[in-house]
C-alpha cells in the first residue's frame, strides 16, 4: 500500500485527501452523539468506506451505515451494497421510497415519474425515526456548480433545508458540527475529491465496484445524444429502436436517471484513461435529472436533497 | 499540453501534491475571467461546459465566449450578478493537484475572504491595470497578510487595456511594494497578463515579450505546497479514542489508539512525548494507519499513536514532544475577525473551538479595532460583522496553544454562539 509518502513537502494528492477526510470522519464521530454514513453501493460511497476503515480500525465505525432505496436501483449495486457491508461487519439500515408512498409522504405526480427526488423526503423520515443528528455523505463539489459553495459541514433546518446564502462559515480545519435537536449536519468527507481522484483512490487501493461500473453489453434506446437503457422499469417504448451496446456507467443511482456511457474499459486503469481524456463531464454524461433546469440541483439541495 | 497527460500522478511518477491557493479579486478585475483560462487552458472544462457557457454567452449577447461564466454560482449570484460566497475548484496538471478557493471581492464580504485564504498556501492578488493599487487591494493584502498566507503574487491584469505598457506594470509594482513594505509582506511576486486573452497564465503569449519572469502557473507548479519550510513543533490533537475491546481477538484486549491528525512537525517511534494537560510523560510505542506501521508520522497525516504506558486521554487532550511544549493559556490575545451579523457582545460568554478542544470564553478588551481601509488602529468598545480587531479573551479552561505565525493548527480558533451554534468569529493567537 502507497500511503506513507513521509516527507512533508511531498505528501501525494491521494495522501492528503485521504488524510483530510479521515480527520473529518473522526470529527464527526467526536463532535455527534448519532451520526450515520449514507452507502449506497456507488463509486464515491464505496471510497467512504475505506476512509471510514483508515479513520477507526480496528474498532468498529461509530456509526451504522444507510441507504434511501427508490426501489428503482440496478440489482448489482443493491447486491454488492448488503455483501459490503456484510463484510465490514457493519450494520447496514435501508429505507426505502416506497415505504414513504405506502405511507403517503411521497406522492409521484404520475406513475413514471423519477423518484430520485423524493429520496429527500425518505431521508428525512429516516434521520427522525432514528434520531440522527448528522449524515455522512459522498458529495464532491466538482461534481456540480451548487456543491461548490457547499460546506464541508453544511448545516440544514428542521426541514432539512439548505440555505446557500446563510451557511455557517467554515476556516482552516475548524469544523462546527453543532445543531440543535430535530436539526442536522450533512458532512461531506470526500468534498476536494474529482472524479479522476476516486478512479485513483479506487485503483490505489484495490476498492472492488459492482460490475456495472465496467464495460458490459446492455439493451439501451438512443435519445438526445444520450443512451437509455431498457429495463423493466424503463422498458422500450414504442417505436423505440433498442440496440445492445457496450457500454458502462459513470455514476449509479435511481435507473430511471442514471444513463451509461459508451465504453469497453473494462479495468479501473482503463477507465482512468478514459475519464482523464472525456470530454463531457460526470453528471452531464449521465445524470438525466440535472439537465432540466440550469439551478436544478440547487433546488433539490435547499429542499433537503443530499 | 494533451488531456491525457493531466492523470495526476501514480506510483513513480512526479507527484508534487496538492496546492491549495485563493484568488482575490472583483469580477471587474478579471478574476472569474483569470480562473475561467485556468481551468480552460489546462483542459479542465470539458465539451458539455462549455458549450453550456457558450449558449449563455449567446443569450446575454455576447460575441466571444465568456470564461468568466464558468465560476457563476449559485442562482442568486447569477440574478445579481455578484459572488456571495467562497467557491471551490478543482484542477490538475498531471503534476499537482490544485484547490482554488474564489472568493468574493466586495467589502462586506471580508469574512468569506478571511475563510477562503484560512485553508491556502498561496494568494494571487488581481490588480486591474487600468486602475492600479486601489483600497481593495491594500484590502486583501493585509487579510492574506492577516491569515499568514505564506505566497503572495500580485497579478496585474489586463495588460492588453494598457498597452502591455512595461512602464504601467512598473509603477504598479513600486507602488504595490511601498504599501506591502509598511505591512511586513515581504515574498511577493510579481506577474503582468491578461487573463481575457491568456498571456501569462498558462501560456505565455506573444505581447508581453519584455517580461521575463514566470507564468502563473509556473509560480503554481513551483510553490512549496507546504504552509511552511521551517521546523515546526510536534502537535497531535487527540480526535477519537480508539478501544476495540475486542472479544474475540485478545490481541485488542488492552489496545489504546489515540488517533487524530499532525497538526503540525514530526513524528518517530520511541519518541518522548507528554500528553496535555494531565503533564504525564511516556514514550511512543507505535504509530499506524489502518494496521500499518509507519516509522514515523508528518504534518497533515492523520494516524492513530499507541503510547508505552496506560495514560487516560481522551477528545481535547494534546499530545505534544517532551522537548517541544506549546504554551498552556487561560488568556489569549489574539486578532480576532468577527463574521456574525450580530454584534460581539462584551458581556456575553462564547464557545471557543481550538483544535479539537472547546471552551467557555469571554471578551477580557479590546486593544484596538483595524480599520482595513486605511490601516489605522482605532478604539472600540464592540465588533460588526467584517471588523477585525486585537482582542483579549479569558478562558475557562487552558488551550495547548502557539502563536499563528508560527503554527496554523495551534494558533488558529473559532468562536461560537452557543445560542445559535452559529461560527461567529475567527482568531488568529499572537
Amino acid at each position: 500500500m502507497s500511503t506513507t509518502t513521509l516527507s512533508k513537502a511531498t505528501l501525494s494528492h491521494l495522501d492528503w485527501l485521504e488524510a483530510e477526510a479521515i480527520h473529518i470522519m473522526r470529527e464527526v464521530a467526536g463532535q455527534c452523539a448519532n451520526p450515520v454514513l449514507l452507502f449506497s453501493g456507488g463509486k464515491d460511497s464505496i471510497c467512504m468506506l475505506r476512509v471510514a476503515e483508515k479513520a477507526f480500525r480496528p474498532g468498529r465505525f461509530p456509526f451504522p451505515l444507510m441507504h434511501i432505496d427508490t426501489g428503482h436501483n440496478y440489482k448489482e449495486v443493491t447486491d454488492f451494497r448488503d455483501k459490503r457491508a456484510a463484510e465490514l461487519g457493519e450494520r447496514l439500515i435501508v429505507r426505502s421510497v416506497e415505504e414513504s408512498m405506502a405511507r403517503g409522504t411521497v406522492v409521484l405526480k404520475s406513475a413514471d415519474e423519477s423518484r430520485n427526488k423524493h429520496q429527500s423526503v425518505t431521508l428525512l423520515e429516516a434521520i427522525e425515526e432514528f434520531g440522527f443528528d448528522a449524515c455522512i455523505g459522498g458529495a464532491r463539489r466538482d461534481e456540480e456548480k451548487a456543491r461548490a459553495k457547499e460546506r464541508i459541514c453544511s448545516f440544514r433546518d428542521e426541514f432539512g433545508q439548505w440555505d446557500p446564502k446563510n451557511q455557517r462559515p467554515e476556516l482552516w480545519s475548524l469544523y462546527n458540527a453543532r445543531a440543535f435537536k430535530g436539526e442536522n449536519i450533512r458532512v461531506f468527507p470526500i468534498s476536494n475529491w474529482t472524479e479522476i481522484d476516486v478512479w485513483q483512490y479506487i485503483e490505489r487501493e484495490k476498492l472492488e465496484l459492482p460490475s456495472i461500473y465496467f464495460a458490459h453489453t446492455r439493451p439501451v434506446v438512443r435519445k438526445a445524444g444520450g443512451m437509455l437503457p431498457v429495463t423493466e422499469i424503463t422498458p422500450a417504448k414504442p417505436g423505440d429502436v433498442v440496440e445492445d451496446v457496450l457500454v458502462r456507467f459513470r455514476t449509479v443511482g435511481d435507473i430511471t436517471c442514471t444513463a451509461p456511457v459508451e465504453s469497453a474499459a473494462d479495468t479501473v486503469a482503463k477507465i482512468i484513461e478514459e475519464t482523464a481524456t472525456t470530454t463531457i463531464t460526470e453528471r452531464g454524461a449521465t445524470r438525466l435529472d440535472d439537465q432540466t433546469s440550469e439551478a436544478s440541483m440547487e433546488q433539490r439541495k435547499k429542499e433537503g436533497y443530499f | 499540453m494533451s488531456a491525457i497527460e493531466n492523470i495526476p500522478a501514480q506510483g513513480n511518477a512526479v507527484d508534487n501534491g496538492l496546492l491549495r491557493f485563493l484568488t482575490c479579486g472583483s469580477v471587474d478585475d478579471g478574476k472569474s475571467t483569470l480562473i475561467g483560462r485556468l481551468l480552460f487552458d489546462t483542459k479542465t472544462i470539458l465539451a458539455d461546459t462549455l458549450h453550456a457557457i457558450e449558449r449563455t454567452s449567446q443569450k446575454r449577447g455576447m460575441e466571444a465566449v465568456d470564461l468568466s461564466l464558468l465560476t457563476d454560482g449559485l442562482q442568486a449570484e447569477r440574478e445579481q450578478g455578484i459572488t456571495i460566497d467562497v467557491a471551490y475548484r478543482y484542477f490538475t496538471t498531471g503534476t499537482r493537484k490544485y484547490i482554488i478557493a474564489d472568493a468574493p471581492g466586495h467589502e462586506q464580504y471580508t469574512r468569506n475572504m478571511v475563510t477562503a485564504a484560512s485553508t491556502a498556501n498561496l494568494a494571487i492578488i488581481l490588480i486591474d491595470a487600468r486602475k492600479g493599487v486601489l483600497t481593495q487591494t491594500r484590502r486583501h493584502s493585509y487579510l492574506a497578510h492577516l491569515v499568514n498566507i505564506p505566497h503572495v503574487v500580485v497579478a496585474v491584469n489586463k495588460m492588453d487595456l494598457v498597452d502591455y505598457s512595461q512602464e504601467r506594470f512598473e509603477q504598479i509594482k513600486a507602488d504595490y511594494l511601498a504599501f506591502a513594505a509598511k505591512l511586513g509582506i515581504d515574498d511577493v511576486r510579481f506577474i503582468p497578463m491578461s487573463a481575457l486573452n491568456g498571456d501569462m497564465v498558462v501560456e505565455r503569449g506573444e505581447r508581453l515579450a519584455w517580461y521575463d519572469g514566470p507564468t502563473l502557473l509556473d509560480i503554481l507548479e513551483t510553490a512549496p505546497p507546504a504552509h511552511t519550510e521551517r521546523a515546526e513543533k510536534f502537535r497531535f490533537p487527540v480526535q477519537y479514542v480508539c478501544r476495540p475491546q475486542d472479544s474475540a481477538n485478545p490481541e485488542l484486549h488492552d489496545y489504546r489508539g489515540f488517533m487524530g491528525r499532525v497538526e503540525s512537525g514530526e513524528l518517530a517511534a520511541g519518541d518522548a512525548v507528554t500528553v496535555l494537560p494531565s503533564g504525564l510523560e511516556t514514550r511512543v510505542k507505535a504509530i499506524e494507519l489502518y494496521g500499518e506501521k509507519l516509522p514515523r508520522a508528518t504534518s497533515e497525516q492523520s494516524v492513530t499513536i499507541l503510547l508505552e504506558d496506560e495514560i487516560d486521554i481522551s477528545r481535547g487532550d494534546m499530545i505534544v514532544k517532551t522537548s517541544e511544549l506549546p504554551n498552556v493559556a487561560k488568556q489569549i490575545d489574539a486578532m480576532l475577525c468577527w463574521l456574525s451579523e450580530t454584534p460581539l457582545d462584551p458581556r456575553r460568554k462564547y464557545v471557543v473551538r481550538h483544535t479539537t478542544r472547546e471552551s467557555k470564553a469571554m471578551l477580557a478588551g479590546i486593544e484596538y479595532r483595524m480599520d482595513i481601509n486605511t490601516m489605522e488602529r482605532q478604539p472600540a468598545e464592540k465588533l460588526a460583522m467584517n471588523d477585525i480587531a486585537r482582542v483579549s479573551l479569558k478562558l475557562a479552561q487552558p488551550l495547548f496553544t502557539d502563536p499563528y505565525v508560527d503554527s496554523r493548527g495551534t494558533g488558529a480558533f473559532i468562536v461560537i454562539d452557543e445560542s445559535s451554534n452559529n461560527t461567529v468569529g475567527a482568531g488568529m493567537i499572537l
